[in-house]
């Protein structure tokens, strides 16, 4: 098993026709995806790389059966594009897009609370690189033939950092049952948290490595939930011990401002709540590695 | 983005929260002038940095007089402008903001942040204000008052009434309070700010309430709709590499360390200022060069670092997703031959996409250019190529 996705998830890609949207979703067709549907208003009625192209959100639901939908559209028009997935029912909402105004995603997060919980879009991102259940589907921008399928749940705020952690755990011959990029802003579609309560019942995942930044409150909550909740070893990480305070380091969400949101403190509440930490981050692989030969 | 005090009382006063009456200018003799177009007997001249605590570093003058007016203003202009929140540089004062000074009874807080636990702005006042608001947190936190604002309907004016009779106001004081709160709220939300402060929001004798002082900061996200902030910009006060990094689009943070970093994706980038701390080396800056490091961006990447005095030692890491290893070797080779920096010691690392391609460039070029198979590997010989030359 895996969690989100996997070979049999329809996929619906929003803006299928810009350039970005056309090369991640032939990208995601080659690597097993079922894409099938794309959006892009006034395309309607074209197929793209064999793939029917809807005016709507809606009409390609109601044509396709799509699922899960991934989105490739502007900054300024994001906020509308993930709205029309959810109002379409679209489950899963995996956002790509980097420079979505905080004021926005409120707006979308608000808008997910009209719908009762268990028809809640899960929205994944923005500003992230995607998920991808090794082997089975790719629904990101991610470079495929790092990941290779195996036992540990990943969970990262940065896409870079996460290839590194793929990269070090097939190097060492251990795989991923689901990778999730949650993404660098300030307020992102869902939490580590989130995604952790669905590791927890995936019985393929028997670890999971949790990668932080610097900034905000959500790995000081999943540590303190893990601690009560979760069943499996969780190695986890921090990265931006050497940002100096108060700056803006790439990532809008990466930003030290209130007491706790140091790479220090974070990696101290993670220790406090029985989590391994990875020594450093050229060490995610080898931390992941004892662990599961411990555990 | 952030703005100056006189900008951040311009947006206010244009949502309806009252100001002092106050005028901006660019030499000892405008200041001069304000002073007599202001009247009175007491101004204030302020120096205007983007930053706080100005104060105590003696940015903010009480002048009695014409000439204490001209004289204050001479003291600031053209001078650095150190203060606990500047760093030890400080920040250049080419701007003083007169202000009529009015005698005030009490001294308020208001602030509106974006709560990224909550996911909505949240309110604070406190009824201690004219200090630090981690202070007014740390020493009183009971008389914190907080409200916050659900999204779908924005702020309501019963939740300002609340505020406002919790911060012990009369009634007369209590409407104009209401007319504060809901103007700075509506001057938050409709300019995307992220951060609003009025330390101190006074009350005056005759029952005004005035912001005193006002700092605001933008979301760089909605910068594109915001053409009325992009105009406040003001790039005197940043970093003059960060501001020319912007301007390409490319992410820059200078640190004092001696190793150069290049690197895609900011969270692979703090990782690797980190990993460089750890093998015993010191980081000379933060820099992402994004999804589409074509070779143009990276020698813009390579002039920026190299911009930097202090670097020895340049280490570059890409983990190509979006990106091509063999577009990025490519813009290495390309930006060590146009630059001409062949005594700086270049370690890189490639990973991802097109690896091998990428490598086949960086070998070929003849270049002396030390090649690095993993994130340690790549940091570890970044800080020996720095220990050599020391």
């Amino acid at each position: 098993m895996s969690i989100l996705i996997d070979e049999k998830t329809p996929i619906l890609v929003q803006g299928i026709t810009g350039d970005k949207g056309s090369f991640h979703a032939r990208e995601m067709i080659d690597y097993g995806s079922n894409v099938v549907a794309g959006v892009t208003p006034g395309k309607g009625g074209h197929t793209h790389h064999g793939v029917p192209v809807f005016n709507t959100v809606k009409e390609a639901v109601k044509q396709t059966g799509a699922q899960a939908s991934i989105t490739f559209v502007a900054p300024a028009f994001c906020a509308d594009a993930i709205m029309e997935a959810a109002d379409a029912g679209i489950r899963l909402i995996c956002s790509i897009t980097d420079g979505i105004p905080a004021q926005d995603m409120m707006r979308v997060k608000r808008y997910f609370l009209r719908f009762p919980k268990d028809r809640r879009p899960m929205m994944v991102g923005p500003n992230c690189a995607g998920i991808i259940s090794p082997s089975k589907a790719m629904l990101g921008i991610m470079p495929g033939h790092i990941y290779s399928k195996g036992p540990v749940g990943l969970i990262s705020r940065s896409g870079t950092l996460g290839y590194e952690a793929a990269s070090q755990l097939k190097e060492l011959g251990l795989g991923i049952s689901t990778s999730v990029g949650i993404g660098g802003d300030p307020i992102n579609g869902s939490s580590f948290l989130d995604h952790l309560v669905l590791f927890d019942k995936d019985p393929e995942t028997k670890a999971v490595l949790l990668i932080g930044e610097i900034g905000g409150p959500q790995e000081a909550e999943a540590a303190a939930w893990i601690k009560e909740n979760f069943s499996k070893p969780v190695i986890g990480f921090v990265a931006g011990l050497t940002a100096p305070k108060g700056r803006r380091m790439g990532h809008a969400g990466a930003i030290i401002s209130a007491s706790g949101d140091s790479a220090a403190e974070k990696t101290e509440i993670m220790k406090s709540f029985g989590l391994t930490v990875a020594p450093s981050p050229a060490e995610f692989g080898s931390t992941v590695a004892k662990v599961l030969k411990g555990g | 983005m952030d703005v100056h005090e006189y900008q951040a009382k311009e947006i206010l006063a244009s949502h309806g929260v009252a100001v002092p009456p106050g005028t901006v200018a660019f030499s000892p003799d405008q200041a001069v002038y304000a002073a007599t177009e202001l009247g009175g007997s007491h101004w204030v001249v302020k120096a205007q940095i983007h930053a706080g605590a100005r104060g105590k570093a003696g940015g903010v003058r009480l002048c009695r007089t014409y000439h204490e007016v001209q004289q204050a203003a001479r003291d600031l202009l053209g001078k650095r402008l150190v203060t606990t929140q500047t760093g030890p540089e400080g920040k250049p004062v080419q701007r003083v903001y007169i202000e009529l000074a009015d005698p005030f009874d009490r001294e308020l807080y208001l602030g509106f942040v974006l709560d990224r636990k909550l996911e909505r702005v949240r309110v604070i006042a406190s009824k201690h204000g004219g200090m630090d608001i981690e202070e007014i947190a740390k020493n009183t936190p009971d008389e914190l008052l907080q409200v916050i604002v659900e999204p779908a309907v924005g702020l309501l004016p019963f939740q300002a009434r609340e505020l406002a009779f919790q911060l012990g106001l009369n009634i007369k004081q209590v409407s104009r309070a209401v007319q504060t709160i809901m103007g700075a709220y509506r001057a938050f939300r409709d300019n995307d700010a992220t951060m609003l402060e009025i330390n101190p929001l006074v009350i005056t004798k005759d029952d005004k309430v005035l912001a005193l002082d006002a700092k605001m900061s933008f979301d760089d996200n909605a910068l594109f709709r915001r053409r009325n902030i992009v105009d406040m910009n003001d790039p005197s006060q940043s970093d003059p590499r960060e501001a020319q990094a912007a301007e390409h689009s490319l992410n820059y943070i200078g640190l004092d360390g001696e190793i150069g970093c290049i690197v895609n994706g900011a969270g692979l980038a703090m990782a690797t200022m980190d990993m460089i701390k750890h093998a015993g080396g010191n980081p000379a800056n933060f820099l992402d060069v994004g999804g589409g490091a074509s070779p143009d961006r990276v020698a813009t990447a390579f002039r920026l670092v190299l911009s930097d005095r202090r670097v020895k030692v340049v280490l570059v890491n890409i983990f190509a997703g979006i990106n091509r290893c063999d577009w990025v070797a490519q813009g290495v080779v390309d930006a060590v031959r146009a630059e001409r920096i062949e005594d700086v010691p270049l370690v890189v690392r490639l990973a991802g996409t097109n690896v091998e391609a990428g490598r086949k460039i960086i070998q070929e070029s003849g270049i002396a250019i030390i090649t690095a198979d993993t994130l340690a590997d790549a940091a570890n010989k970044a800080v020996a190529a720095f220990k050599s030359i020391k």
